[in-house]
């Protein structure tokens, strides 16, 4: 079963009727019917490319949420060969809301850490929905260290609504976790490239976000806060979702030209979950393309290119 | 109505340069016991209620006075960044709310800081203003922190910054979010250098501000029952479906579970301050508290176990 968003009815629809004819044509050998499919496929494309060519920010808010997107476990098997993950911070657990591993990107060696938000509800819920624990803050930054001790490039894959609320996590000190994994980042000698594939929700994104090179989704969002809470909190009115959403600027359009990120990965029409394919090809050279010119600096140069960067924001509005 | 009570008179006081001397407020409240204090008695006791302990709010100005030997010190200035990037709007424009917060406050934005000695060592200090704003964390916040601390690192000096912030300044989206990374650029400015870095933990200090520089502290102090976490209360209630613990995420709670070095009363802190201080740099004891005036009405502490009373008022070896 496909899900379709509510600003999608009239693709639900044409293609529901073009599965309803294809089936009919099934059982009857007669009928002909590849001239009125093409003439809705034609339909349903054309409405697809007008409806994706001019997403809000709030419409963007749910294809960065959408079930069927693409999400961390995808971009690593469709971009990492030998791929082994490694778990646990050892601290205290492993959390299963941060894959972490090492693999090859293109033959060499990488470390790979990422969000994931689970497929189905029994991932979903082993994965906490994406929102990590303190614990898997800290794997990361044992990952980043392990992977600066022996000079392999870090790759993020962020797709998070934030960092876990609760009980446990506060008591673990989630905010010190997020902080020191900034930092973390921030100090790195190897290069580090982060791919926002979906949601980058505030403090629990930017704890592996704070690259050398932030590539972004085209249809990807990244935020102080979720479009709801913002609502809630500045209108007072959760309905006003839509209208915090496109005044807190969050998407990867605004972001670029606000200076935040690096690149747009553009999508294929219709969004990410539509052709996986096409968009690990395109993330995958992106990467590539950004990872090269870091290849050959110092370590001090590659901090230095990340303070510096970071430092800079808002200074060029 | 409001017009005029916010707008209108602030500007004919700030015209005829008139400071209200007398707070509108004779009595204050104590959020604790509900008891009625006379306004003096609690600015004579650095804003604590005498009577249950309670620590209020402390204006940036009094706190840099209560912090500094002989309340003597010169404020850092901070580079100018603009104002309202996002064009924000909510249920008011957010250019509006920030001409609102500056009038009432008297200050450009949330932190001041300002250099000066403290037990005898120069030190810079930064106060995050919960007055202004929530004291969240915008761009001008951000690069004041950034300033503020570029300081100390140049004068490879000890750098205290007090906190209480509800969060990020939501009104200028991931510019204020972008402040997490870029403060702890300057954080590490710090750590380079070899300045010290000692947080002071206040009443609230939530949000993204505990995700940054708040928690990477050398050295984490909290002021006793200061409300300390990343994530909001409701937001976790509603998460989890139950009640919370009895003190979650106050400043104790968070010391039985190693989140900050101590908990010490506010009328210790420039003592408890200037000893850690002294330690870090390699400096001899000072013979005497450093700062002797503390109000008479100042009870003797009770707890033997908090670290903030364990020896104060003892004499000092060497």
């Amino acid at each position: 079963m496909k899900t379709y968003l509510e600003f999608e009815n009239q693709i639900a629809d044409l293609e529901g009727k073009i599965a309803e004819l294809k089936a009919l044509a099934k059982d009857d050998d007669s009928m002909s019917i590849d001239e009125e499919v093409e003439q809705l496929e034609r339909k349903a494309d054309k409405s697809l490319a007008d409806i994706y060519g001019k997403l809000d920010a709030w419409q963007k808010t749910q294809v960065a949420r959408h079930p069927e997107r693409p999400h961390c476990v995808d971009y690593i098997n469709a971009l990492i060969t030998e791929f082994t993950p490694m778990a646990g911070d050892r601290k205290f657990a492993e959390d299963h809301a941060i894959i972490g591993g090492m693999g090859r990107f293109q033959g060499d060696p990488v470390m790979v850490i990422g969000q994931e938000k689970g497929a189905d509800t029994e991932s979903r819920l082993r994965r906490n929905f994406g929102m990590a624990r303190p614990e898997g803050y800290r794997k990361a930054v044992r990952l980043m260290e392990l992977a600066e001790c022996f000079g392999l490039p870090v790759l993020t894959f962020v797709d998070t609504a934030g960092a876990y609320p609760g009980v446990g996590a506060e008591e673990r000190g989630q905010a010190e976790a997020i902080a020191r994994s900034t930092d973390c980042c921030l100090g790195l000698g190897v290069p580090l490239i982060a791919t926002i594939i979906g949601e980058g929700g505030s403090g629990g994104a930017v704890a592996i976000a704070t690259a050398n090179s932030v590539l972004m989704l085209e249809h990807s969002i990244y935020s102080v806060i979720s479009p709801e809470g913002a609502a809630s909190i500045l209108w007072r009115d959760p309905s006003k979702a839509r209208d915090a959403a496109t005044a807190m600027k969050i998407t990867a359009q605004d972001l670029n030209s606000l200076g935040i990120i690096d690149r747009i990965i553009e999508e294929p029409v219709g969004g990410a979950h539509r052709a996986a394919e096409q968009v690990f090809e395109a993330t995958g050279s992106a990467i590539a393309e950004a990872l090269l010119p870091l290849k050959h600096q110092t370590a001090e140069e590659l901090q230095r290119q990340r303070r510096e960067k970071f430092l800079k924001i808002g200074h060029n509005l | 109505m409001n017009w005029i009570k916010n707008f209108v008179r602030p500007k004919i006081r700030n015209i005829l340069g008139t400071k209200k001397d007398v707070p509108d407020n004779m009595w204050v409240k104590c959020p604790e016991t509900g008891q009625m204090v006379f306004y003096r008695d609690v600015e004579a006791n650095h804003f604590v209620i005498p009577d249950s302990g309670c620590h209020l709010r402390m204006p940036p100005d009094a706190r840099l006075k209560h912090m500094f030997d002989n309340k003597d010190y010169t404020l850092i200035e901070f580079p100018n960044v603009i104002d309202d990037p996002l064009k924000f709007r909510d249920q008011r424009r957010y250019s509006d709310r920030l001409k609102d917060a500056r009038l009432k406050n008297e200050q450009d934005d949330a932190i001041r800081a300002a250099v000066g000695i403290m037990g005898g060592t120069e030190v810079v200090i930064a106060v995050q203003d919960f007055a202004f704003m929530g004291g969240s964390l915008g761009m001008a916040a951000g690069d004041a922190i950034i300033t503020s601390m570029r300081e100390a690192a140049k004068r490879k000096c000890p750098y205290i910054l007090l906190v209480a912030s509800g969060g990020a300044r939501m009104q200028e989206g991931i510019l204020s979010l972008m402040q997490l990374p870029r403060t702890t650029v300057a954080v590490q400015e710090l750590r380079a250098a070899g300045a010290p870095y000692i947080v002071v933990l206040t009443n609230p200090t939530t949000g993204g501000v505990t995700a940054s520089y708040a928690m990477l502290g050398d050295i984490h102090i909290a002021e006793p029952g200061a409300l300390i976490g990343f994530a909001g209360q409701r937001v976790i209630e509603q998460t989890i479906g139950e009640k919370l613990p009895v003190g979650f995420q106050r400043a104790e709670y968070l010391q039985d579970h190693g989140m900050v070095d101590m908990v010490v009363q506010r009328r210790d802190m420039p003592m408890m301050v200037s000893r850690l201080i002294r330690f870090i740099t390699g400096a001899p004891a000072l013979a005497e508290p450093p700062q002797e005036d503390t109000p008479e009405t100042a009870e003797v502490p009770s707890d033997p176990e908090t670290p903030a009373n364990a020896d104060a008022g003892e004499p000092a070896q060497g």
